[in-house]
């Protein structure tokens, strides 16, 4: 990581709108997930940086698409003491002592996005209790379920609503990685 | 990525705990942490102590109230070979409806609890209670070494509860993952059904017990009167199957699996159906599994693994290899156990081996789904 965190912050914002309201979600609804998605800082694990002239930026051609598959990473990272972990430079690949983990791709692609056969009541219930798709795995760090799963009901309807339609990008995002043995 | 290889070294070794490392990382990112994960549903809560339930008649010698029905699911939960033990209690007058034999509503008021044991001593104890508002509500007691008492444990659930070896140990869910598997179907509660009570008990079972002394089935709650609505054609549910095997099979998915992979839950769209359902043509598991492909691979899963079950070849069946691995991402059921539950497996895989293709087929003509 080389940039100051406060600029990827500012970067993070400069979220692009899209209104392109589908199915039954109201634009009043998709426009709150929006904002949540924004100040919840998705973008910021879940949009890979890319360098631009002013340093590293989201790359919002790949919004919220997760770890970009064509970064290949094979084993976690060797830390010194004192630390316990590490990310990629684009922020989407995380290594600790849970070995290594990659945002997903939240973006309503029917091959590639993690959401692909969620319900909206799974969506809610994922961020509640930590477990893939809501009764699965659990999910790893560093994803913040625990602050996200605070959300109400009808904030998470929102923030679902809003994923549901942002452009698809066509990401495989790589399975997570045991720990080193 | 060497998928399979990766597998294998992991599935062996212990698990990391993931949950506290989850915790230890928010901590180390400087966040504050914001208490339970899940904000409390229920405004009731819990007592604090186990004997404020009612379990016992006498808490100092914890007999338990003679009022209470014993009772044993034919097909029960693996819990890495704990020792189980449950009581119902109704409310006095009361009776359970069950006019719908796959989902029985029971009254207000209804208490029901069950106690775990490894190597002799009680090592916590689950509670579920039902609510006047038609919820339910959970806790799990732990209990003291010397076995006197057992106290409420945080929502959160409790780590380290008991050591089964090799560095891994009994951890006693919290209540999200109590839901994970109670809340996954249309009944909130699960071993207490028509086909797990039924007087047909399968002898075949894994961790069956035969019928103790003293515990209730189907035919005496109807006998009693406090089962009321059952069908009469119901009687003596029992899982039509080919052979002993497949019966036993279909029942140990059904007990562990059926919970999450049903029709009904929050889960069918995965397109998986572990639970028995009575009255259905083909078993719910045969026709979403048997040569059926995988949906979605797990991470980790074997890429020869293109079928939920290949008949006659276990080992390529991913049905089976998620139910052997406890490599957190693959592990099947996701929840609830830290060893692989070796005699399941070995009925499982003996009875993918047996099954016959030419019988598979048929039914895949059926569903035009032949690949
Ligand atoms: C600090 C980094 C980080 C932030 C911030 C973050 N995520 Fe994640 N997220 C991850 C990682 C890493 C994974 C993959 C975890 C895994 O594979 O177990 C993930 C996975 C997910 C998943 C998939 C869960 C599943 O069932 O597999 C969802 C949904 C999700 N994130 C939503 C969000 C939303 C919505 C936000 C913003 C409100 C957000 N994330 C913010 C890192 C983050
Ligand atoms: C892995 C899934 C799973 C988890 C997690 C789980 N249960 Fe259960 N529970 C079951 C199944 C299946 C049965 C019925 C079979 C049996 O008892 O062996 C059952 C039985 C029970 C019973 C007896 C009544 C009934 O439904 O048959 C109680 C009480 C209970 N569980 C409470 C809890 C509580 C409280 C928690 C959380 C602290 C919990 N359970 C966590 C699967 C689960
Ligand atoms: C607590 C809920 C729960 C229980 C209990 C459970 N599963 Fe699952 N299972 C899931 C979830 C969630 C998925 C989808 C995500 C995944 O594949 O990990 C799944 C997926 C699967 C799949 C892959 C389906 C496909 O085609 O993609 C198989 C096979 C499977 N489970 C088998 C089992 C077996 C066998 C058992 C019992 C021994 C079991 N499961 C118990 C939650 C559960």
């Amino acid at each position: 990581m080389n940039g100051p965190l406060p600029l990827l912050v500012a970067a993070a914002l400069l979220v692009p709108a899209v209104s392109l309201a589908q199915g039954t979600a109201t634009s009043e609804q998709v426009r709150r997930g929006e904002y949540l998605v924004t100040i919840g800082s998705c973008h910021d694990c879940h949009t890979p940086l890319k360098t631009g002239p002013a340093g590293p930026e989201p790359d919002m051609s790949r919004a919220l698409s997760g770890h970009p598959q064509d970064l290949p990473v094979k084993a976690p990272a060797r830390l010194p003491e004192p630390w316990m972990a590490a990310a990629s430079a684009t922020l989407t690949a995380w290594s600790g002592p849970w070995g290594v983990s990659f945002a997903a791709n939240l973006t309503p692609d029917p091959e590639t996005g993690v959401l692909r056969d969620f319900t909206e009541e799974q969506f809610i219930q994922t961020l509640r209790t930590g477990r893939h798709q809501g009764q699965g795995r659990p999910i790893l760090p560093p994803m913040p379920w625990p602050f996200i799963g605070r959300m109400t009901d009808e904030d998470l309807k929102a923030v679902f609503a809003y994923l549901r339609q942002v452009p698809a990008v066509r990401n495989k995002v790589p399975d997570p990685l045991p720990p080193a043995p | 990525m060497r998928r399979i290889i990766v597998h294998r070294k992991v599935s062996g070794s212990p698990r990391v705990p993931l949950a506290a490392l989850s915790a230890a990382l928010i901590l180390a990112a400087g966040l504050v942490a914001a208490g339970e994960a899940v904000p409390p549903a229920a405004a009731l809560k819990p007592p604090l102590r186990l004997e404020d339930t009612g379990l016992y008649a006498d808490a100092a010698t914890l007999a338990v109230d003679p009022r209470h029905l014993a009772f044993s699911p034919q097909y029960p939960l693996w819990t890495d070979g704990a020792a189980k033990r449950r009581w119902i209690s109704l409310p006095p007058g009361t009776a359970i409806d069950g006019s719908d034999p796959e989902a029985w509503v029971f009254p207000v008021g209804t208490r029901l609890w069950k106690e775990f044991s490894f190597a002799g001593r009680p090592i916590e104890t689950r509670y579920l209670e039902r609510l006047a508002d038609g919820r339910w509500l959970y806790a799990a007691y732990a209990w003291s070494a010397d076995g006197r008492e057992a106290r409420l444990v945080s929502e959160r659930g409790q780590r380290g509860a008991f050591p089964l070896g090799n560095g891994r140990s009994h951890t006693i869910p919290g209540i999200s993952d109590c839901k994970a598997c109670h809340q996954g179907g249309r009944s909130d509660v699960l071993g207490f059904s028509a086909l797990q009570l039924s007087p047909d008990r399968d002898p075949g079972a894994v961790h069956g017990e035969p019928r103790r002394f003293a515990e209730v089935d189907l035919k005496e709650l109807i006998a009693r009167g406090l089962l009321v609505g059952h069908p009469p054609s119901h009687e003596a549910p029992r899982i039509a199957a080919a052979s002993a095997t497949e019966r036993a099979a279909l029942g140990y998915l059904h007990g562990n699996c059926g919970h999450c992979h049903n029709a009904a839950g929050p889960l069918r769209t995965v397109g998986l159906y572990l639970r028995y359902e009575a009255g259905s043509n083909v078993a719910p598991a045969l026709a979403s599994a048997v040569a059926h492909p995988v949906k979605r691979p797990a991470p980790g899963q074997s890429p020869e693994a293109l079928m939920r079950i290949e008949p006659g070849h276990p080992d390529r069946s991913a049905l089976i290899e998620r139910a052997a691995s406890r490599y957190p991402a693959l592990q099947m059921p996701p929840l609830g156990t830290e060893l692989i539950d070796e005699e399941a497996l070995a009925l499982l895989r003996r009875w993918v081996a047996e099954a016959e293709a030419p019988r598979q087929k048929a039914q895949l003509n059926e569903k035009g789904q032949i690949r």
